[in-house]
């Protein structure tokens, strides 16, 4: 799989602070990447590189295997985290101005926005000024104007912050249809769930560096610890839960059951099979649950950050 | 790329020509500005209308004859009344007041003794013709003591009206400096106001694309110098439409007011005795060839120059504090470095310039770029040597060119910055970012 953006060792200093060091990742194409990190780590600052809004102090940027330059803006869609639109401006002209803004004739443009405002079911808007809307009714807008000219890299800055359940999910669908149909997604967010349910590769930065990227899968299989959830049922469960932490590492689990059960989560050597695990507490109780624990994209963020601490 | 540059201009333009208050300061303020003279002329019309009833008491009987009625002041006889009763009934009958000339010994005490009873007091240009009229009776009666012929004093009253003419022999009007003066003096105050205004238009335009937070998405499709380019072009664009509106309409009103009410359109408070003079005829002759004699190319030719980059220079100013701010009432602390210069360039100007169009104050600020352009306006239309205006417009461009790149810097920074209020050092520190 080819790599769709590459950033090579990008620095940028403003005045004495440096607000992105040496920082390099790899967006394969038709991924959707996270880009992960606290408040002031140096998110912005890459995604504005990317849009060449700031120039780096050292470092490159490829897209598509070439060194970025000013034609590319039209092939890259961005929607920042301070968004808003011209308030006294009406809807339709608004959008048509920025669609001309990144290269789409006046005639292409209308066109798409046709399809796009009838496929979100507000044509009726396209005469009304921005000051009329709701706030979630212009963010529709903005993420149509992000996406019209069919770029090839689409980046979201917090997209679904000021969507209601519903339209957030309205968003994430057209979001995975357009990287279905091709298009290579940033997506920059705190909401970790999002992460867990859209991204397959991501990169963690913190205090303007890099800390962390690969694959999603890959960085979980990393940061398990051979743990497992177990579920079981005995005669006496405080006899066999004293037997066990002897033996393991454990601690105590929390899931809903029925029954009662003794709930623990036993840590394994890495080495250890977890078939042994399984043979020896079938041989002294009733195994009625038995899991990997996966950490979730959350813990692996409050770990690493943590750590880097 | 010059396409989206086309496309921003096109944008500002619009929302500008399309803002309410534009179109009712565009339409309105020709309407307001002729409305105002035809209520002023109106005014000083029937206030001279008012014709001012003036009592009197000649106790010499000398100058009875003499107080005519005149279309300003009409003459009412209390001689026959003793002084006290006079001055009642004239509080009475609410006249305009009592003229007093007691019998004296000799020309020289009554001179001195005349008294004007008024309940306000009177009227200038009244009080100048009593006096005129007493003193012509007292002079033509000293003259007849000393035994002097008055016609023949009257015959040998020389009339000298100086002609004026240059060197090369042409006859210019003595209007001539207050026609030049009046020529620069409005093209450097209509600078100002188009550099105050418009300027300020962009500053806004700047800080409401801040405030929308729609900067950062405008910005990752141009580049900021464009979109601080565009705004400033189609901001000044806006404003050469609505000043064409406003000589056109103004033009228009004028002459339909003067049709109306016969009014005379040359500037109220003349002196009509100068205008009734026997060679006015000449003199607006010769004001019309001292008009057309002005460097009028040079003039015209040097007003677009300067006006356009003058504009430009103060304009990217405004842009670049307005990137630099986040609201509109942050930006005052910014304004002394545009409005110190402007105020500068009209004073040097008004004083500097009318004194002495070419001495060394004059010269040197209408050189320094930030004042150049409304100085150098004003000293023009003096005759100015082609080759210190050239000069001038080299300094000019070369700092507007330092300018542009200035502000783009500060531009490109202030726009992404929210919540901060920046201070000069700061401003100093995004330059170098």
């Amino acid at each position: 799989m080819t790599n769709l953006l590459e950033v090579q060792q990008a620095t940028k200093q403003f005045g004495d602070f440096i607000a992105l060091n040496n920082v390099s990742i790899k967006v394969p194409k038709g991924s959707i990447f996270g880009l992960l990190g606290p408040n002031g780590a140096g998110k912005t600052t890459l995604i504005r590189i990317i849009n060449q809004i700031t120039l780096p102090d050292t470092g490159s940027v490829f897209l598509d295997g070439e060194p970025l330059q000013s034609h590319h803006i039209k092939d890259i869609g961005y929607l920042p985290e301070e968004r808003g639109l011209y308030k006294s401006m009406r809807v339709g002209e608004q959008a048509l101005y920025l669609a001309q803004l990144k290269g789409l004739s006046k005639r292409d443009a209308k066109d798409r926005l046709k399809y796009w405002f009838d496929k979100f079911d507000i044509s009726h808007w396209w005469d009304k000024k921005i000051q009329e809307l709701s706030k979630g009714m212009a963010q529709k807008v903005q993420f149509i104007v992000t996406v019209l000219h069919k770029p090839k890299l689409l980046i979201f800055d917090e997209p679904f912050s000021g969507f209601d359940p519903i339209n957030a999910n309205v968003i994430k669908d057209e979001i995975l249809q357009l990287r279905d149909e091709g298009a290579t997604v940033i997506f920059s967010t705190h909401r970790m769930e999002s992460v867990e349910e859209l991204c397959d590769h991501m990169a963690l930065i913190n205090k303007s560096n890099k800390i962390l990227e690969g694959k999603v899968s890959d960085i979980k299989k990393e940061y398990k610890s051979n743990t497992f959830e177990v579920g079981l049922l005995s005669e006496d469960n405080n006899q066999l839960n004293e037997i066990l932490q002897n033996k393991f590492i454990t601690e105590p689990a929390n899931f809903k059951t029925i029954e009662d059960q003794l709930k623990l989560k036993i840590s394994l050597n890495k080495d250890a099979s977890p078939n042994d695990l399984l043979r020896y507490l079938s041989e002294r109780s009733q195994v009625v649950r038995f899991n990997e624990v996966i950490p979730s994209v959350n813990e692996i963020f409050i770990k690493t950050i943590t750590e880097n601490e | 790329m010059s396409s989206n540059l086309q496309l921003i201009i096109k944008r500002e333009f619009i929302s500008r020509v399309r803002n309410r208050t534009f179109v009712v300061m565009t339409f309105l303020s020709p309407l307001i500005v002729v409305g105002m003279i035809a209520l002023i002329t109106w005014l000083t019309t029937i206030n001279n209308d008012e014709v001012k009833k003036v009592a009197f008491i000649d106790e010499t009987e000398l100058f009875t004859s003499d107080l005519k009625d005149t279309n300003e002041v009409q003459y009412v006889n209390y001689s026959n009344y003793d002084i006290e009763v006079a001055k009642d009934s004239v509080i009475s009958k609410k006249l305009y007041g009592l003229l007093y000339i007691p019998k004296k010994s000799s020309n020289k005490e009554l001179s001195e003794s005349i008294q004007f009873y008024a309940e306000e007091s009177p009227n200038f240009s009244v009080l100048n013709t009593i006096e005129g009229i007493i003193a012509n009776k007292l002079t033509n009666q000293n003259y007849k003591a000393e035994g002097l012929n008055l016609e023949a004093i009257e015959n040998s009253k020389a009339r000298i009206n100086i002609q004026i003419e240059n060197f090369s022999g042409e006859k210019t009007s003595k209007m001539s400096n207050y026609v030049k003066m009046a020529f620069g003096g409005f093209a450097g105050y209509l600078l100002m106001m188009f550099i105050i205004i418009y300027g300020n238009m962009v500053m806004r335009s700047v800080i409401e694309e801040k405030t929308n937070r729609i900067i950062e998405i405008i910005i990752s499709s141009v580049k900021p110098m464009q979109l601080m380019m565009g705004k400033i072009l189609g901001t000044s664009f806006a404003g050469i439409l609505q000043f064409l509106i406003w000589v056109l309409l103004g033009g228009v009103l004028l002459l339909i007011a003067t049709s109306l009410f016969g009014m005379d359109p040359q500037p109220v408070g003349v002196d009509p005795s100068i205008a009734l003079q026997e060679n006015n005829q000449e003199e607006i002759q010769l004001l019309i060839q001292d008009i057309l004699k002005l460097p009028l190319l040079t003039l015209v030719l040097s007003f677009f120059v300067y006006f356009i980059g003058g504009y430009f220079l103060y304009s990217s100013i405004y842009a670049a504090i307005g990137a630099a701010v986040d609201s509109e009432t942050d930006s005052q602390q910014f304004m002394l470095p545009i409005l110190l210069p402007l105020m500068l360039g009209i004073y040097v100007g008004f004083f500097a310039v009318i004194e002495n169009p070419h001495g060394t104050v004059s010269t040197v600020f209408s050189m320094i770029p930030l004042t150049s352009p409304i100085v150098m306006l004003m000293r023009i239309p003096f005759g100015v040597p082609w080759w210190e205006i050239l000069i001038s417009i080299v300094l000019l461009i070369g700092s507007i060119i330092f300018m542009v790149w200035f502000a783009g810097k500060i531009y490109r920074i202030g726009i992404l910055m929210y919540g901060k209020k920046p201070s000069y050092k700061e401003l100093f520190k995004w330059l170098k970012y």
